[in-house]
């Protein structure tokens, strides 16, 4: 097995990979549905392209980020060509580390006057 | 759709295999939402968007792999080194033998339509030389009477005495026919070159410089143009600057003169001296050609009583490479494609191993849900990887022995020295890398992909089988235990060569002589008077000097000039008309005692011989035997270079024309006898210095010793008589080590092969010993196991490779000098060799071997 990397090592995150990572941190959803929610929490300004998210999801997947998960929904609901991604422990961590080294970059901005104050 | 499924191939297949079916809906219900114009939006979107991601997609999952090698590498670093160093020397040896033989024997030559240039020669076969020089007289006629050429031009070399603003230099100058250019197809690059036409004009006599002479010369400066030069007392006027790459007739030229004849040159036709070449006209073959040029020579032959028996040889210019350097080349290129192979049947072996042991992970991969397709191009990414760093380690490392090659490339082709190493070079060995990566990592990532993920584990351990692959690999170990001999083989019969050749007698002592040339220029030195007024306070000057024994004047040091050959005149010899030829010099005394050249009867060449008292001649014993067997030769008379001559002494023979080759008898000529402005191409220029020092050491002394006899008489060519002797085995001591190169190279390589196969077999099998060894097997027992295998693989090896070795040995059993391609010291030396890589090899595995513990062993797994 290869090794896994450490969440540092991945950093930083490509755009869409992170938009992933948040899109299924709550809720367990497949492509289409990933594809939605990102366009909804960014007012549309982020669009994922088909293929964009599929190759991000791929590479996610093997880097150990993302996992294929079998819980499925109800079957009114379901499309049976669909395949579902769960955030892993790792995805998780992942996210974190990418977080904060967003927030030490903002705070580094504010300390030269280029972001707004907190608060 | 169809189309769109078709340009989802440009995914990866794992990824398209995961998510085809989704990256279909998304764009079917995009389209279906689109009307009209926008649904060509669509289209050219998802094109768009499939290319760049497809490409990124293959990108990064390569990357991925690849930080996976590095990964497992740096757990097992010795597998990558093997991998690395096989392809690296495998790649290495291919390339650059391949360069070198591309240079010398395949890529044209620098001129227009190089393949309608031929080389003419006249065919005395009779006498033993297909390949003699012309007379002026029969180049003057062929050119008359040959209809196949649309132009015909001759040459001759030889150095010159000039003069220019920096002191007297020596130039190596071509003299050729105007036409000469023009045959080649090849204009100045400044100025002009000679022309046909320049034959019938009488003005001064121009001098064509080569592009090193202008820029070393003469500062490179652009209005050389017109400046004159002073050769050998005559002033030459500067007409043309040649291009940089214009090597003609070799790469040693500095300047060339025009070549004319006047009628009194065409009179002898034994004096031969001129090379020629000419372009066949269209449509003409090389067989037509020779039969024309035959008939012509035919004519000829009944003409003039020189000729008798002189035909024409036509070759291609292009072959003009002696047989054995292109013999030698050739046994390069063998030895280097059996390294090649080595390298590949090691590689393929590697990479086998590697699959058996990486078939766990694999399986395992399989079992959690891995793609076979995704692993199967993790093993490629793998071999690929590895291959393709050895093979550039491998293109740096043949760039790197190129220089050392260069001394392989025949003298006798207007080509470059160092074969340049250039792009095609570069894509032979990413050829080779990549046919020995893709090739051996297929085999193993076949096998991974046709694994099912169910069951992925059993039948993996099944597909993976250990005998079958153990068998392969010993295939393998055994192929390359076969070429190793060979190589060892080959060797040993070109070792045996050179010594053999290094033993033969040249027929003089090379130890502490001192060797340079004083080319006297004429007319100042026409008269014998002059030479020897000359000759004498060099020689006396030189003569005082500490530690020297002997000093002498000659028309040419032995090997070093080949020719200079006359006929001999014997009223009521019985000896046959092609054999009666000497090489004849003209010497001072002391010449025999400063070369060592042993004395057997008489006198030697003395002081008291003058050009008023009568004509003598010294011989060699082949000479005297030849003309006279068994009697006394003193006191017998014979007629050669225009004198009769008596015979004073004998000495011994010399190997005047090089160690590998029969000599003609030679004569011995005082340099006082001869017409005063005669034989102006005998004129004595060598000189002989015999010291008990170091010879090396005198140099300075020599060079100032001619300086004050003559300030303006350059001094060239000096060197050790010990040198001379030493380039003539030069090419074969060059040829020895590049094939010990290789040789070493495949014994290392099939060291690895015999090593890491047994290591292998012995770590899959560390269960089977524990229980033989439970069972009551002696360590011993368990080494022999080993041993047994390793001379088993060996032995079959070395059968195979003996008989290979015989075969090749008599493709090259002219390069032997004589030494037998069924040499049986030399096969059982090679067999040996082999023998003892097969033990070597197997010394760290059998050790391990005999140190597993049975309990141990037994409780694993």
């Amino acid at each position: 097995m290869p090794d896994t990397p450490t969440p540092e090592s991945l950093l930083p995150l490509p755009v869409a990979t992170f938009h992933i990572l948040l899109a299924v941190a709550d809720a367990d959803r497949h492509g289409y549905a990933i594809i939605q929610e990102v366009a909804a929490r960014t007012n549309g300004e982020v669009t994922l392209s088909a293929g964009t998210l599929y190759r991000s999801i791929q590479r996610m997947v093997e880097l150990d980020l993302l996992e294929e998960t079998d819980d499925r929904p109800a079957a009114d609901e379901d499309d049976e060509r669909r395949r579902y991604y769960r955030i892993t422990a790792f995805g998780r961590e992942v996210a974190r580390a990418e977080v904060e080294r967003l927030q030490a970059l903002v705070k580094l901005a504010r300390s030269f006057g280029l972001a707004a104050r907190k608060g | 759709m169809r189309a769109w499924r078709l340009l989802l191939h440009l995914y990866p297949a794992a990824l398209r295999e995961t998510h085809g079916d989704e990256l279909e809906a998304l764009f079917a219900r995009d389209l279906s939402r689109a009307h009209g114009l926008a649904r060509v939006v669509v289209v050219l979107r998802a094109i768009g968007d499939t290319i760049v991601n497809a490409s990124r997609a293959h990108l990064e999952m390569t990357a991925l792999d690849l930080r996976d090698v590095w990964r497992g590498l740096r757990r097992g670093p010795g597998y990558a080194a093997s991998v690395v160093l096989v392809s690296a020397l495998g790649v290495a040896a291919a390339t650059a033998s391949f360069s070198l033989a591309d240079h010398v024997l395949v890529r044209p030559l620098p001129f227009a339509a190089p393949d309608r240039l031929v080389k003419l020669w006249q065919d005395q076969s009779s006498r033993g030389y297909s390949r003699m020089e012309l007379s002026p007289g029969n180049y003057v006629d062929w050119q008359r009477g040959a209809r196949s050429f649309t132009s015909m031009a001759a040459f001759t070399t030889r150095s010159v005495n000039a003069l220019t603003g920096a002191g007297p230099v020596r130039f190596t100058a071509t003299r050729v026919t105007p036409s000469l250019f023009e045959t080649l197809g090849v204009g100045a690059a400044t100025g002009r070159a000679f022309m046909a036409a320049d034959e019938r004009t009488n003005t001064m006599p121009g001098v064509v410089l080569s592009d090193h002479v202008w820029r070393s010369v003469f500062g490179g400066r652009s209005d050389v143009l017109g400046t004159t030069v002073t050769l050998d007392g005559t002033t030459h006027a500067v007409v043309g600057v040649m291009p940089a790459w214009f090597e003609f007739p070799t790469r040693e030229v500095d300047v060339w003169l025009p070549l004319t004849f006047a009628p009194a040159d065409l009179e002898d036709r034994a004096d031969t001296y001129l090379q020629a070449i000419a372009r066949l006209a269209p449509g003409v073959t090389i067989a037509q050609a020779r039969a024309d040029l035959a008939g012509v020579a035919a004519g000829l032959a009944r003409a003039y009583a020189a000729n008798d028996r002189t035909g024409a040889t036509v070759i291609e210019l292009r072959d003009e490479v002696t047989r054995q350097s292109r013999a030698m080349l050739q046994a390069l290129v063998g030895a280097s494609a059996a390294v090649l192979l080595i390298a590949c049947a090691n590689l393929a072996s590697l990479l086998l191993a590697r699959g058996v042991a990486r078939q766990r992970e694999l399986a395992i991969r399989l079992a959690m849900g891995a793609r076979p397709r995704r692993l199967a191009r993790q093993v490629i990414t793998e071999s690929l990887a590895l291959s393709g760093l050895g093979g550039a380690v491998g293109a740096v490392l043949a760039v790197a022995v190129m220089p050392i090659a260069a001394a392989l490339v025949p003298t006798t082709l207007p080509i470059a020295e160092a074969p340049a190493a250039d792009l095609r070079v570069l894509a032979v060995a990413a050829i080779a890398t990549l046919v020995t990566g893709l090739g051996f990592g297929l085999v193993p990532a076949w096998r991974v992909a046709r694994m099912s993920a169910d069951g992925g584990w059993q039948q993996g351990t099944r597909v993976f089988g250990g005998r079958s692959t153990e068998r392969l690999r010993g295939l393998f170990v055994s192929g390359e235990v076969a070429v190793a001999v060979v190589l060892l083989v080959t060797v040993g019969l070109f070792l045996q060569a050179l010594w053999q050749v290094r033993d033969i007698d040249p027929g003089f002592e090379a130890g502490g002589v001192l060797t340079a040339r004083t080319t006297l220029p004429l007319p100042k030195y026409e008269r014998v008077a002059a030479r020897e007024q000359f000759y004498r306070r060099v020689l006396d000057d030189v003569r005082a000097l500490p530690g020297v024994e002997h000093a002498a004047y000659t028309s040419f040091l032995p090997m070093v000039m080949r020719g200079g050959i006359w006929p001999v005149l014997l009223p009521g010899t019985t000896v046959p008309e092609d054999a009666r030829t000497a090489s004849v010099r003209f010497v001072t005394p002391d010449y025999f005692a400063a070369m060592g050249i042993p004395l057997l009867r008489g006198r030697a060449v003395a002081d008291t011989d003058r050009q008023d008292t009568a004509y003598v001649a010294v011989v060699s014993r082949s000479f005297a035997e030849l003309y006279w067997p068994g009697e006394d030769p003193i006191g017998r008379a014979f007629t050669t270079a225009l004198q009769a001559r008596t015979v004073v002494g004998v000495v011994g023979d010399v190997r005047v024309r090089g160690l590998e080759r029969e000599s003609e008898p030679q004569i011995y000529l005082p340099s006082t006898q001869v017409p005063d402005g005669g034989l102006a191409f005998y004129v004595p220029k060598d000189l002989v210095v015999k010291t008990s020092g170091a010879p090396a050491t005198l140099v300075a002394s020599v060079r100032a010793s001619v300086q004050r006899a003559d300030p303006e008489q350059p001094v060239s060519d000096v060197r050790l008589l010990t040198d001379v002797v030493e380039r003539e085995t030069a090419s074969r001591a060059t040829q020895v080590a590049a094939l010990v190169a290789f040789a070493a190279v495949a014994v290392l390589l099939t060291l690895v092969g015999v090593h890491s196969l047994l290591a292998y077999v012995v770590a899959a099998r560390t269960q089977e010993i524990g229980v033989r060894m439970a069972l009551g097997a002696s360590r011993l027992g368990v080494l022999a196991l080993v041993w047994t295998r390793a001379v088993r693989l060996t032995v079959i090896g070395s059968v195979a490779g003996l008989v290979l070795a015989y075969a090749a040995s008599r493709s090259v059993q002219a390069l032997l000098a004589g030494v037998s391609a069924a040499d049986g010291t030399t096969y059982g030396m090679a067999a040996a060799g082999a023998l003892a890589i097969g033990i070597t090899g197997s010394l760290v595995p059998a050790w391990r071997a005999s140190r597993v513990d049975p309990v141990a062993a037994m409780r694993h797994e």
